[in-house]
């Protein structure tokens, strides 16, 4: 499913924001923490269906 | 054809005989911003007098995207349709990830604007049409004139100045020091410049070349991550007048800038992007970069301007068009404040509003450059998944950063701003629109003016001037061409605007008093304005 952009301007924000809360940490402490950003994300968006549409898209470009 | 640089000529300057009457604005830097500030003040009536201690135009090509916002401002300046003329006209841009292009921009799909989003148009033609503007206005421009020590007395300036014949003093009231990114003066006044340096080289090149590598006649913007001709890296690829291309190659941090910029090195580079085309190399250069600005641009009765008080990376077009916009907003206010016309803080307002536009483009270039050069493993692999998922997923496109383009600063929310809630909100700049004869910028820009759009009258405050737009009354009025100019700015309605176009405030029921209001506002409002 073909995902629409939804942050606007706004995503050079969240994307530095990203990259700023990563600065400083292990790999191993990044993946931790991409690992509880994720499940947090999955919360918020608060339908099973979505979320489980969104892990088979993700996974989907892993075989690419 | 190679650029053909002609010197201008030394000639002695009179302060080197005797002694100069004080001279309202010292200019040190004839660059693209010491002209045009030089040309701004000279429109108003103030002279100036402009040092540099060169004299020929820039070398190589240097900066070259210019943005509509910029164009606008030299129109202003009497050199925006020459150098559009002149120019190459772009505002599409593709954005490819290896060999596949991920996806394209086009920057200004809306008619109805006199220029374009953007032109390329090396730095050494900008330079010679502002000189020939300036030496039109009679400025005094003085080359092998080099500034090499000033003292601020607290209502002039002293500056003692090289020339090949000796040296001589002379006084200013202000000093502009259009110095450049390396600027003397600030480092003479020994002024922290402080910000983020990127440790990544990178390589650019000028190429001669009769064949369009776009595969289309209009020219575009390229940029690639990760190429197949350059792996692992960054390319740029844009056009230029004279069938000149522009390359930037990002080398990583480890390779050697004196090495990298030769031709044995530089030519296989070229010849993988550009395959057999028969090209001639015009100019290179190897640079890192970095993101820095001074704490404040004003400094008792010295102010920066451009590169002297902001640096950015090129990735964005910040640099040159970041600080036309800070002549832009400084040479109303200082020709203003030398007439006595302005507030006590006026000058400061130069201040605040430009620290503002700087800290936007170098919040914009940061961001640029960060994606283009991860620092660490796991940026490179938010980086990388970027891209991969841009192939499929727009909203990824959307992150896929290769330089936000340079767009004119809003100064909403500043303290000389007032209120309004017409479509162009108070703080932005001037949106272009058709009118039966020119341009709406045309009859705008240059002075605090008020334009009524459709059934509004204006009332008479001294000092603001007055235009109607589509109706008829006792001061100017035009003709529209078209909607557009009320679709953009609405009917029944008044904007006031300053001389830097932008606009103050806007009034659906303009009274003498509510515009006086901003007008003093926005002049400065502790002091009293002198009719």
């Amino acid at each position: 499913m073909r995902q629409d952009d939804k942050l606007g301007t706004e995503g050079d924000a969240v994307y530095a924001a990203l990259l700023t809360a990563h600065e400083g940490l292990s790999e191993a402490e990044s993946h931790r923490m991409n690992a509880r950003l994720v499940l947090m994300l999955a919360n918020q968006v608060g339908d099973a269906d979505t979320v489980q549409q969104l892990i088979a898209d993700a996974r989907a470009l892993a075989e690419d | 054809m190679a650029y053909d640089y002609q010197p201008f000529p030394y000639v002695p300057p009179p302060g080197l005989t005797g002694p100069e009457p004080r001279h309202p604005v010292a200019i040190v830097g004839a660059g693209p911003i010491g002209l045009a500030l030089a040309i701004d003040l000279a429109q108003r009536g103030v002279a100036s007098v402009v040092l540099d201690d060169n004299n020929v135009v820039s070398v190589g090509s240097r900066a070259i995207c210019w943005a509509k916002r910029t164009l606008e401002i030299f129109d202003r300046l009497g050199v925006g349709e020459r150098m559009l003329e002149k120019g190459v006209t772009w505002q599409v841009g593709r954005n490819f990830h290896g060999a596949d292009e991920i996806y394209s921009f086009d920057l200004l799909p809306e008619d109805g604007h006199k220029y374009p989003a953007f032109i390329n148009l090396q730095q050494y033609y900008v330079e010679e049409y502002l000189i020939e503007r300036a030496q039109e206005l009679g400025i005094d421009l003085r080359f092998k004139n080099k500034v090499v020590a000033h003292e601020d007395k607290g209502d002039h300036v002293v500056l003692t100045v090289e020339t090949p014949d000796g040296s001589y003093t002379l006084e200013a009231s202000y000093l502009a020091a259009c110095d450049g990114a390396k600027s003397p003066t600030r480092e003479r006044m020994g002024l922290p410049f402080e910000g983020q340096t990127f440790e990544e080289h990178f390589l650019i090149v000028d190429v001669e070349m009769a064949d369009s590598p776009f595969g289309t006649d209009t020219p575009e913007r390229w940029f690639w991550f990760r190429p197949p001709f350059h792996p692992g890296q960054s390319a740029l690829l844009h056009k230029q007048p004279d069938n000149i291309y522009r390359i930037d190659l990002q080398l990583g941090p480890d390779t050697d800038p004196v090495e990298e910029a030769t031709e044995e090195k530089v030519r296989p580079r070229l010849r993988a992007i550009l395959g057999d085309r028969p090209f001639r190399l015009d100019w290179m250069s190897v640079y890192k970069f970095r993101c820095a600005r001074l704490e404040r641009f004003v400094h008792g009765r010295v102010v920066f301007v451009g590169d002297s008080a902001h640096v950015v990376s090129p990735f964005g077009a910040r640099g040159g068009n970041g600080g036309i916009q800070d002549v832009d907003n400084l040479g109303w206010k200082l020709a203003a404040i030398l007439e006595s016309a302005g507030g006590n803080d006026l000058l400061e307002s130069y201040n605040t509003e430009r620290v503002y536009g700087s800290d936007e483009n170098i919040l914009n270039s940061t961001r640029a450059t960060n994606f283009m050069t991860p620092k660490s493993p796991i940026e490179a692999m938010f980086r990388d998944e970027v891209l991969r998922m841009a192939h499929h997923h727009p909203f990824a496109r959307r992150l896929v950063n290769s330089g936000r383009l340079s767009l004119p600063c809003s100064l909403a929310g500043m303290p000389m701003i007032g209120t309004g809630d017409g479509p162009v909100a108070p703080g932005m700049a001037i949106i272009d629109a058709p009118l039966q004869d020119g341009w709406l910028l045309e009859q705008v820009q240059g002075r605090f003016v008020l334009v009524g759009f459709g059934d509004v009258t204006l009332p008479e405050v001294t000092g603001v001037d007055r235009l109607g737009i589509g109706q008829s009354a006792e001061y100017p009025c035009v003709a529209p061409d078209g909607d557009l100019v009320f679709e953009r700015y609405g009917r029944g309605i008044a904007y006031l605007f300053r001389p830097d176009g932008h606009v103050v405030a806007s009034f659906q029921n303009p009274t003498a008093e509510k515009v006086q209001g901003a007008y003093q506002r926005a002049l400065g409002a502790k002091t009293q304005v002198t009719a």
